[in-house]
This record gives structure tokens, C-alpha cells and sequence, in this order.
């Protein structure tokens, strides 16, 4: 490999991190205010998975991309609040229910979206940010879609909202302390219920991406576990918005692996490479469990921290 | 104190709490199922098709004449094993996801180490036990790798064995599009056939082939082990408290990596079975999902080894019915998914009705 071969894996991985990162993000974010709260939802891939095939339906009916997405985050929305709502039954396990989600939430994609597989949808359109470029390989890694910086903003406004806000406060201590929450007159249950229902949304916001940008059309094999190495990313992130976008895109680097180095005429071991994210989540989650820090962040209320 | 007088009251009425439970066991995921087969009914008007059809065609595709029996026994034989590696780690408190990764490495490998045995012309009677050896064996160090974690370091054993399920359909892709294709697998990359001589035969007097019968032994063995000795004693009090466990001196560490062993064996068993008696050949047919609906099947059976058997058959009489709707109704394979989803939802909801049935709640004193 030489330079000029390393220069485009490089370049191809940024763009691919660019491109890979946003579904990771969404989700992750939804996660993050989800495990605010105090409760675990694993069933985010489900979502995730409707999402996308709620927002190639809608886009191919309405005509319109962004139409769609917002048809996709109420399709999260509604997973979620159900979620949610089952959660506060007494003796109901989250994480049971997450994984009843997940299989309930693809099988209504899978369902519904048969018809979808062959038509094309409107897509999100990209920015061009690569113009000043006449490399085509920097011109095509800085197509970025405009879900990514909303994905930024939406990280950057969480962050501040959990540290500054009311609300962000009543999340948090819900989280920490359900007892402190009320005493304090707090609905406890309300707050999850809310949590997971816009964590939801936003997973379903991150299913979209795939559908209609990257890889930018709707089939069953669309989401290969993305929804849920990202609440894995999750923890690595420590619940922390801004440490979930540069997880965020670590794991899109990964993931952009094999194909840059197919890109160059590497294909051998691409399944091998196709499986970098996963080998990644897992040494990830083997350090960062039993950390001190880790232990210190953690919401009080989680299932996962008991 | 308080046991006695909320137990005293329900002897009087004739019912003890051990009945009272396994009344609970038997009536509440059977009234998830009818409650689930109430909405989905309710789904299906809502496309404008018929329940009644549906539900009839499921049940003569699946039980209506000896060809759909056995097809149903068939699929529920790697249903049996899979739920039994949901069913035996949830004694021990772990809710493990591992069961389709060790299946589809399990039949990989028992393919793999077919290659040398055919080519190096051992019979069957060798051959045959030493794939299923080689199946359970990866199976169970891949589950037990989940445990071992979850034990000794602290990882999320459910993430975690979800990433290995993908890692190990990775490992099977990497080979069997690579180092291990068979050339003559053209639009299907597999590895090299076992040959007639490997494969296991059907079960004489029917087409269900012998996995069926491992599935209810194992079932069977799985339930004395978990009930009636030492060791399932020490995983389910481990599954009831930890710490306890720990300050009963119980090796915690041990039961838990022996109980994702037993689970792993189970699945990679399933995969053993999958290569030898169905495929022929490992390839990416191995990925169909036996792990995950093993999930669904160990809870409806209450992670109890013997329910496993008949709830497995019910989720097999589903499968093989799946194709029968699709053609007669015209509805797409992904129909039992919805159904089985909508199952999987109505039963978690169902846990919370444990010990809150009224007529079978003792009654305690005056308070109402």
C-alpha cells in the first residue's frame, strides 16, 4: 500500500465515518435520554428498522424525503411510548420487553414493507461541502447529509438541556434517585414514559438515514444490529451527548473499513473487516465495564448498573 | 410471621402457594396467547382478511395431516434446542441472545471438520459424533465466552452475546466465501457437501430427522439437572440472589459459565443437526432466525426444560403453516413475524399478572 493508496482509505473512512456515524448518533442520542431516565430500551433496533421502512414508504407516497423522516420518528415515537408505557407494569422487565420490541418492530417493517423493496423513494439530498476540491475522492467523502449536523445539534442541545434545564434536571434526577423524584412530586413513570417515547422518535429519525441517503434504499437486510451497538456505544459514551457523536463516529470509521479497503482493491477478508464494528463493541464494552468512572456516571436506576 | 398468616388462609381454602403457581404457569401465557390472538385477529380485519381462514390454515398447515405434522416436528426440533439455550441461562439470572450465533457456528464448524473425514474415508458411525462433538463444543465455548464476561468482568451478557451472534455469522461468511467455498456453490456460497454417507437419516417411520429426539432427551435431562440435583439447585438460587450465592460460598463463577456452556452445546447441537440431516452443507440458510424465536419459545414455556418441548411444536406448527397462508391469502412470509411479535409483547405484559389474579389470592385478614 502506498501513499496515495493510504490517502484515499484515509479519505474514504472519514466519509465513510460521515456517512455511517448518523444512524449510530440518532439512536445513541434517543438511548442516551432513555438510560437518563432510569430505564433501558433495547428494542431501539426495532425502531430503527421500522423507521426506515416507514420513511421509504412515505417518501415514495408523499413525495417528499423530509416527510417521510417525520413519518419515521412517529413510527419510533409510538414503539417507544409502548415501550414505555409496558415498563411501568409492575414485575415487567426492560430489557425483556426491548428484546420483544425489537422482533415486534421488524416484523411490522418486514409486513408492511414488502410492496416497498422495488419502487424508488425521493432521497435526502446531500451537501456538497467537498466543492473546493478537485480530488473526486474528497469531493465524494464530503457529501454530507443534513441529518448529520441535525444529529450534531440535536447532541450540542441535549447536552446543554440535561445540565441546564428544568426538564434536563427532572430527567437526570429521575434517573438517579426514582425516590428523591417523588418526593420532589414528580411522576416517575410519566418521565420514562416521555423519555422513552422521544428516545424512540429519535431512533426512528436515525432509520430513515438508511433508507433514504445511505445505503439509500429499503430491503430487509437494511440494519445489520446498528440500533443495537449503539446502546452499547451508549456506555462507552457514559451518557454523555458530545462523547455519543464521537462515538459515534468511531464506529462509522469502523464500519467504513472494509469497503475503503475493498475501494483499493482489498477485498480479501472484506466479511472479516465486516465484522470490525462488532469486534470493536465488544472490547469496548470488556474495558469500559467495571470502570470506576463508568460506575460513577451511570444513572442510578439502570438495570444495566445493578 | 406474615408467610404464615397470608398461607394459612389459602390451605383453608385448599389451594397452597405451589399449586397457586402452577395454576399461574399454565393459565396466564395461555391467556396471552388468546388475548394475542384477539388482536391479531383484529389486525388481520383491518387489512380485510379473515381470521378464521388464517387461523384455520395455520392449523391444517401445521397439524392437519401426517405430511404437515411432521414438517411441523421438523422445524420445532431446532426450536426445542434453542429455547433450551434461552431457558437455562435465565435460571442462573442471564438473559443470553447467543443462541443463533453458536447455532450457525456450530453447523459451520460441524461442516468444517466434515471436509477431512469424508476425504479421509471414515465411516459415518466415527464421523457423524465427532461433528456433533465439534457443534456442541463451539457452541458452548461461544455462549460461554458471554458468561465468562458477564462473570468476570462485568459485561452486559445480553449486548454482548447479540455481537457475537454477528461475529459468528461474520466467520462462517469469511470462510465459506473464501478458504472453505465449495466451487461447484455458485449464487449460494457453501461449504463442500458432507455426502449421503454423513447425512443423518430420518427417525424410521417418519421423514422427521433425529434432531427431534435429541431435542426431547436434552429437554428431559435438562429438566432433572435444573430440578432435581445440586448443581440446578446452586443456579437457581444464583438466579434468585447473587450475593446470597456468593455468601452461601457457591462457585457463582463456575455455575454460570457451566450453565452458558449447557445453553451453547444446546444451540450448536441445533446447528450439528441443521448441517447433517437438513443442508447438507453449511451456508447462509443456517441464518433463519431458530435463535431468536427459541427466545420467544423459552418464555412462553416459563424457562421450564419440559414446556419447552410442546411450545417449541406450537411455534414449528407456525413456521410450517407460514407458507400455506402466504399462498392461499396472499400474505407475505414476514405474517408470523407480526404474530409472533405481537406474542412476545402481550406475554411481558402478562408477567405483571403474577400473584395478582383475585381468586387465587389468599385472603389476608380484614384488610380489603
Amino acid at each position: 500500500m502506498n501513499h496515495s493508496e493510504l490517502f484515499i482509505v484515509l479519505i474514504a473512512m472519514i466519509g465513510g465515518a460521515i456517512r455511517v456515524s448518523t444512524p449510530f448518533m440518532f439512536v445513541a442520542l434517543g438511548e442516551t435520554l432513555t438510560e437518563k431516565s432510569g430505564r433501558i430500551n433495547l428494542g431501539l433496533e426495532g425502531n430503527l428498522v421500522l423507521g426506515a421502512m416507514v420513511a421509504y414508504a412515505g417518501s415514495y407516497t408523499t413525495g417528499s424525503a423530509w416527510l417521510g423522516v417525520l413519518m419515521a420518528g412517529c413510527s419510533g415515537l409510538v414503539l417507544g411510548a409502548m415501550h414505555g408505557y409496558i415498563c411501568k407494569l409492575p414485575k415487567v422487565n426492560d430489557i425483556a420487553v426491548g428484546i420483544a420490541f425489537m422482533s415486534f418492530g421488524t416484523g411490522l417493517a418486514f409486513f408492511f414493507g414488502k410492496p416497498y423493496i422495488q419502487p424508488l423513494a425521493p432521497k435526502l439530498q446531500a451537501i456538497p461541502l467537498g466543492f473546493w476540491s478537485s480530488d473526486p475522492n474528497i469531493a465524494q467523502a464530503l457529501q454530507v447529509n443534513p441529518l448529520f449536523f441535525v444529529g450534531i445539534a440535536l447532541a450540542i442541545f441535549m447536552w446543554w438541556a440535561l445540565a441546564n434545564t428544568r426538564w434536563g434536571l427532572i430527567v437526570r434526577m429521575t434517573g438517579d434517585s426514582a425516590a428523591s423524584a417523588r418526593a420532589m412530586g414528580v411522576s416517575v413513570d410519566l418521565v420514562r414514559l416521555l423519555a422513552t417515547a422521544v428516545g424512540g422518535f429519535m431512533a426512528g429519525v436515525g432509520g430513515a438515514f438508511l433508507s433514504l441517503y445511505y445505503p439509500g434504499s429499503w430491503n430487509e437486510g437494511l440494519s445489520s444490529g446498528q440500533g443495537l451497538m449503539a446502546v452499547a456505544l451508549v456506555i462507552f459514551a457514559r451518557w454523555d451527548p458530545i462523547k455519543c457523536v464521537y462515538a459515534a463516529l468511531l464506529f462509522g470509521a469502523a464500519g467504513a473499513l472494509g469497503p475503503s479497503l475493498q475501494s483499493i482493491g482489498i477485498s480479501q477478508g472484506y466479511y472479516f473487516f465486516n465484522a470490525a464494528p462488532y469486534i470493536l463493541t465488544l472490547f469496548i464494552m470488556i474495558a469500559s465495564a467495571r470502570s470506576k468512572s463508568a460506575a460513577r456516571e451511570v444513572p442510578g436506576e439502570l438495570s444495566l448498573a445493578k | 410471621m406474615s408467610v404464615m398468616a397470608s398461607s394459612a388462609p389459602a390451605a383453608s381454602r385448599g389451594l397452597n402457594p405451589r399449586a397457586v403457581r402452577m395454576i399461574e404457569a399454565i393459565l396466564i401465557p395461555i391467556g396471552a396467547l388468546v388475548v394475542s390472538a384477539l388482536l391479531f385477529s383484529i389486525f388481520l380485519i383491518l387489512l380485510g382478511k379473515s381470521p378464521a381462514q388464517f387461523f384455520n390454515l395455520i392449523w391444517v398447515g401445521g397439524f392437519g395431516s401426517a405430511f404437515s405434522i411432521q414438517n411441523t416436528l421438523q422445524r420445532s426440533a431446532p426450536l426445542i434446542l434453542t429455547g433450551l439455550a434461552f431457558a437455562i441461562p435465565a435460571r442462573i439470572g442471564l438473559t443470553l441472545l447467543g443462541a443463533e450465533g453458536a447455532l450457525v457456528l456450530g453447523g459451520f464448524t460441524a461442516a468444517a471438520i466434515a471436509i477431512p473425514l469424508v476425504t479421509g474415508g471414515w465411516p459415518a458411525f466415527i464421523g457423524l459424533p465427532i461433528m456433533a462433538a465439534t457443534a456442541m463444543a463451539t457452541g458452548a465455548a461461544w455462549i460461554g465466552i458471554a458468561g465468562w464476561l458477564r462473570h468476570y468482568r462485568g459485561v452486559n451478557e445480553t449486548i454482548s452475546s447479540l455481537l457475537l451472534g454477528y461475529i459468528a455469522i461474520a466467520i462462517m461468511n469469511f470462510f465459506v466465501e473464501g478458504a472453505l467455498r465449495d466451487p461447484g456453490s455458485a449464487n449460494k456460497p457453501s461449504t463442500m457437501p458432507i455426502g449421503d454417507a454423513y447425512r443423518v437419516g430420518p427417525i424410521p417411520g417418519t421423514s422427521v430427522h433425529w434432531g427431534l429426539a435429541a431435542g426431547i432427551i436434552l429437554a428431559v435431562l435438562l429438566y432433572i439437572l435444573m430440578t432435581r440435583t445440586t448443581f440446578g439447585f446452586a443456579a437457581r438460587m444464583t438466579g434468585g440472589n447473587v450475593r446470597a450465592a456468593q455468601a452461601q460460598g457457591l462457585p457463582v463463577g463456575f455455575l454460570v459459565v457451566a450453565c452458558c456452556a449447557i445453553a451453547g452445546a444446546c444451540a450448536g447441537l441445533a446447528g450439528f443437526y441443521e448441517v447433517a440431516a437438513v443442508h447438507g452443507q453449511a451456508n447462509a440458510s443456517l441464518v433463519a432466525g431458530y435463535g431468536f424465536t427459541g427466545i420467544l419459545v423459552a418464555f412462553l414455556a416459563r424457562q421450564n426444560p419440559l414446556a419447552v418441548v410442546p411450545v417449541a411444536i406450537m411455534f414449528g406448527a407456525l413456521a410450517a403453516a407460514g407458507g400455506l397462508v402466504q399462498r392461499r391469502m396472499g400474505m407475505p412470509d414476514a405474517t408470523v413475524l407480526v404474530l409472533q411479535g405481537i406474542i412476545f409483547v402481550v406475554l411481558l405484559v402478562s408477567e405483571t399478572f403474577y400473584g395478582r389474579i383475585p381468586f387465587l389470592q389468599p385472603k389476608t385478614g380484614e384488610r380489603t
